[in-house]
């Protein structure tokens, strides 16, 4: 049969054809039928407002799926580092219903971005689009300074009609006058934000013993406490502690057990730290702060 | 046309010109992108930032470099396998000028950011439509060149360049269907998960397609011309052939192992990679049995280095592919350096090497001369093994590094180390990196040189009356 097929190049053409068919309808045409399946859905999942609509093209625009991943793995590392606080926080297929095309990316040079809404204030992704070393000094990610161009909205109406989605007059009004830099970060401040689970793991209160296990020995701790507060506090609140994007802590009223909270949890512009750093080095942390309060 | 021969040999020598040309912009590039990762200050926003660059490299290496020769070599061969010159050379002529301005507006336009963001389909619907008409004219030239034919049987490398004109065109269509909102920006047709799913269907067989079926024919075509022996079996080779577009297609959802796409696509991704290894191995062995009686070739015939080398990393590099779409080891290896390591094994390995062996063997013969220094093409062979060794295997410890810190835990289960203590720690391997690819660079240019010399020193016009109406 095969001497056949090497003499009739048009049968050898077609059967070729119907060979990587089969594959084809197997894999990639059949899950139409089960993916974005309506039960599938997530409820608090809306899609894009014109403004972050416009933003998601900048990211495309910009390429930034080539450095940065948008899916978590349901894997103990991915959720503790791109979902902390929350044990099932790995993507979903109903959080993408509205993505057209899909951003998950193949390389993580920077970090999964599924869940960057809400972890940092608006003040820090500003600081950190313009000049990403002054926040995070050993980045390589590319500075994006121009974006404080003013966003071109020809087609914003357009756009959101070709993905037919919703959009209120008011909601349209919202992006005249804005920086391609409002768009990028009112898209990111989107992602993941609208996901129930993440809203149920930040509000529950922390349980156990809430006392600073190193009380005995507060000096050596908060040695420590200090370079782990130089390598991830300081782009926020400053050297001297006296605050920046976040606020002062010097003159914080919080007791060390609502410090440690606070700092384990993270609440509205202040990252969780629980999942990264773990409780003893949030101990440590609290030990320095403490060690400085009512301090020059 | 050629006197001599009867074929029409012109429009391989303008598609291996350019295609060398736009294989030179993809290394320079590769190079540069390396260095940003370094040195975040090479970044030249607007145009000139990582994110835009990434896909121009791709795109240039993979269209401009590695389709451009495929062209080039699928019109020679053709036309010696059938014994009949090509259906219409005056086709072919535009598809090579159509061919130039698509790669042309291809690096123009991601450049100023118009890109639809799908791994290798970045580029915007207009030109997505130029690419089909080049394509069609391409497949339907060959195809009816080798209607034409005048050897009844048809050799091996003839059903895989059969199966890449089908295969791509189906690839292209589908992944690329969209919804244009203007003439620079389109969203896709699909949504979310069935994106991803239908383009990683579609990124992994175009590493079947474009990187493994189009080298495979031209090895099976240049070892048997350039040993002198033919190949080892026959038989082999058919089996091959139609396992390995069977299997290829089940097998993209290796590339999101552990995403929401659902787990029954993705255990059949998993479980045809890795019967995979059977129809590639067959490719390797049936190369390395030709060479039974043969292997003092390999001092001598600097050419046959290149393939037997180019064999053999086809080979790691179809070891490796399967063992990455192994749930547990994807866990630990995806998204990280590791990959672009198993990338370039491939692709600086693979497809060039045997590339290289191609044009080596065809410049000579397509302008009545000698090669101009069989010296310099053995120090480019070197040069060209070890930058890519520095660049693959200097990945690959990056990419085991920076999983092991990523996954390390302390024992209250938080993360041992930040995001950015592992970042910093890949610093000294991106510098290899970019040594290996500077090295690669210098031996690509060594390379430019000997065919420069060894053009000049003969000429197309004595085999061919060139220009008007003379053919
Ligand atoms: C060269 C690769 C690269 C590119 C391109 C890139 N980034 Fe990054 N990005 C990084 C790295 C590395 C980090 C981690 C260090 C830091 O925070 O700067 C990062 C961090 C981030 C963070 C903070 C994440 C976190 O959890 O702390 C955000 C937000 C971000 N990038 C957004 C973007 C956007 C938006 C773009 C496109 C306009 C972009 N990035 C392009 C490499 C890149
Ligand atoms: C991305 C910026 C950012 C980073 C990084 C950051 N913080 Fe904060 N932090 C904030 C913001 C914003 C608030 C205010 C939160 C609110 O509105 O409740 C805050 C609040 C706090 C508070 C509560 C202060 C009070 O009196 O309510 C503490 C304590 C604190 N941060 C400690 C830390 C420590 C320790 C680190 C490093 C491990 C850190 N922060 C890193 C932004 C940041
Ligand atoms: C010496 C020359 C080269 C250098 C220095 C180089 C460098 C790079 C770099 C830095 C990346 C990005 C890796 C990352 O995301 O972390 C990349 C990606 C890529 N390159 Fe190259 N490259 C070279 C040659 C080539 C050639 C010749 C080809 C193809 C024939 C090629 C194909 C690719 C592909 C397909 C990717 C995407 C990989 C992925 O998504 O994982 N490269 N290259
Ligand atoms: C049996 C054959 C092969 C198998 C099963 C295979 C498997 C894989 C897997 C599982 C990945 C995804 C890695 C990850 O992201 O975690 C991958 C990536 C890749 N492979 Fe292979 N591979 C094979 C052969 C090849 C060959 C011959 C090439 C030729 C150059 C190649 C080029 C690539 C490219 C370009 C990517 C990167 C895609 C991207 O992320 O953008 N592979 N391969």
């Amino acid at each position: 049969m095969f001497d056949l097929l090497e003499k009739k190049p048009v049968i050898l053409l077609l059967l070729a054809a119907v060979v990587i068919m089969i594959g084809t309808t197997v894999t990639m045409i059949a899950p139409f039928k089960w993916i974005n399946d309506p039960s599938q859905k997530i409820v608090g999942v809306k899609p894009y407002t014109p403004l972050q609509l416009e933003g998601r093209d900048l990211y495309i625009r910009e390429g930034c799926n080539n450095c940065h991943t948008q899916t978590i793995r349901p894997l103990v590392a991915d959720v503790a580092r791109y979902a902390p606080g929350s044990t099932d926080g790995y993507s979903k297929v109903g959080e993408f219903v509205y993505d057209q095309p899909h951003l998950w990316g193949s390389r993580r040079t920077g970090p999964d971005l599924a869940r960057i809404g809400g972890k940092y204030p608006d003040a820090w992704h500003y600081k950190h689009m313009e000049d990403p070393r002054s926040m995070v000094p050993k980045s390589n990610m590319p500075g994006y300074g121009f974006m404080k161009q003013p966003l071109d909205i020809s087609l914003t109406e357009r756009k959101m009609k070709a993905l037919g989605f919703p959009y209120t007059p008011e909601e349209l009004d919202a992006v005249r006058g804005k920086t391609e830099m409002d768009a990028m970060v009112a898209y990111l401040q989107k992602l993941g934000n609208d996901i129930p689970w993440r809203k149920a793991a930040a509000d529950a209160p922390l349980v156990g013993n809430l006392t600073n296990p190193f009380a005995e020995n507060v000096a050596a701790a908060a040695e420590t406490g200090k370079v782990l507060f130089q390598q991830n506090c300081v782009q926020c609140h400053g050297v001297d502690l006296k605050g920046g994007i976040g606020p002062d802590l010097k003159t914080s009223a919080l007791s060390e057990g609502d410090l440690f909270s606070k700092i384990f949890q993270g609440k509205g512009g202040m990252p969780a730290f629980g999942d990264t750093l773990g409780k003893e080095k949030v101990w440590k942390l609290v030990s320095y702060i403490s060690s400085r309060k009512g301090l020059k | 046309m050629s006197l001599k021969t009867g074929y029409s040999d012109d429009v391989t020598r303008g598609f291996l010109t350019w295609s060398i040309i736009w294989g030179l912009v993809a290394v320079l590039v590769g190079v540069f992108i390396s260095f940003q990762l370094v040195f975040p200050q090479l970044n030249f926003p607007p145009y000139l930032t990582y994110g835009r660059l990434r896909p121009i490299h791709t795109n240039a290496a993979i269209f401009g470099w590695g389709i451009g020769s495929f062209m080039a070599m699928f019109y020679y061969i053709t036309q010696r396998l059938t014994k009949v010159p090509i259906w219409s050379p005056g086709l072919a002529r535009f598809q090579l000028w159509l061919f130039n301005l698509v790669i042309i507006l291809a690096a123009v336009s991601l450049a100023m950011g118009y890109t639809q963001s799908k791994e290798y389909a970045e580029l915007e619907w207009p030109i997505d439509i130029l690419v089909v008409i080049l394509w069609v004219i391409f497949a339907v030239n060959i195809f009816m060149t080798i209607m034409k034919r005048k050897e009844e049987q048809m050799y091996v490398s003839l059903w895989y360049i059969i199966a890449t004109l089908v295969g791509v065109a189906v690839l292209y269509l589908v992944n690329n269907a969209s919804i244009p909102v203007s003439l620079f920006k389109s969203y896709s047709a699909y949504a979310g998960a069935n994106d991803a799913n239908v383009q990683w269907w579609y990124g992994h067989n175009a590493v079947a397609m474009v990187l493994t079926t189009p080298p495979l024919a031209i090895f099976y075509y240049f070892l048997p011309k350039i040993t002198g022996v033919p190949i080892y079996s026959h038989r082999m080779g058919i089996i091959a052939f139609w396992s390995l577009i069977f299997m290829y297609l089940w097998t993209g959802a290796h590339h999101l192992l552990w995403t929401p796409v659902p787990d029954w696509v993705q255990t059949l991704a998993m479980g045809f990679s890795i019967i995979l290894i059977a129809p590639s191995w067959a490719s390797v062995f049936n190369g390395y049995f030709s060479m039974n009686g043969q292997w003092h070739q390999m001092r001598d015939n600097y050419l046959v280095k290149f393939l037997i080398f180019g064999i053999t990393f086809y080979g790691l590099q179809t070891i490796q592919g399967p063992s990455q779409a192994i749930r547990t080891f994807s866990a630990f290896i995806h998204y990280t350096d590791w990959v672009p390591g198993h990338v370039h094994m491939g692709a600086l390995g693979w497809v060039s090497l045997v590339l290289f062996a191609g044009i080596y063997y065809l410049i000579p013969r397509l302008y009545n001369t000698e090669l101009h220094s069989v010296k310099l093409a053995n120090a480019h062979f070197w040069m060209a093994t070890v930058g890519q060794l520095i660049y693959s295997i200097s990945m690959w410890v990056a990419g085991v590094q920076q999983a092991t810190m990523l996954h390390a835990t302390n024992a209250d289960g938080s993360l041992h180390y930040t995001f950015m203590e592992t970042l910093a720690e890949m610093y000294p391997y991106w510098h290899m990196r970019a040594g290996g690819g500077v090295i690669y660079l210098v031996s690509l240019l060594i390379f430019i040189y000997n065919i420069i010399k060894t053009i000049r020193s003969g000429s197309a016009v004595g085999e061919t009356l060139r220009a008007t109406g003379a053919a």
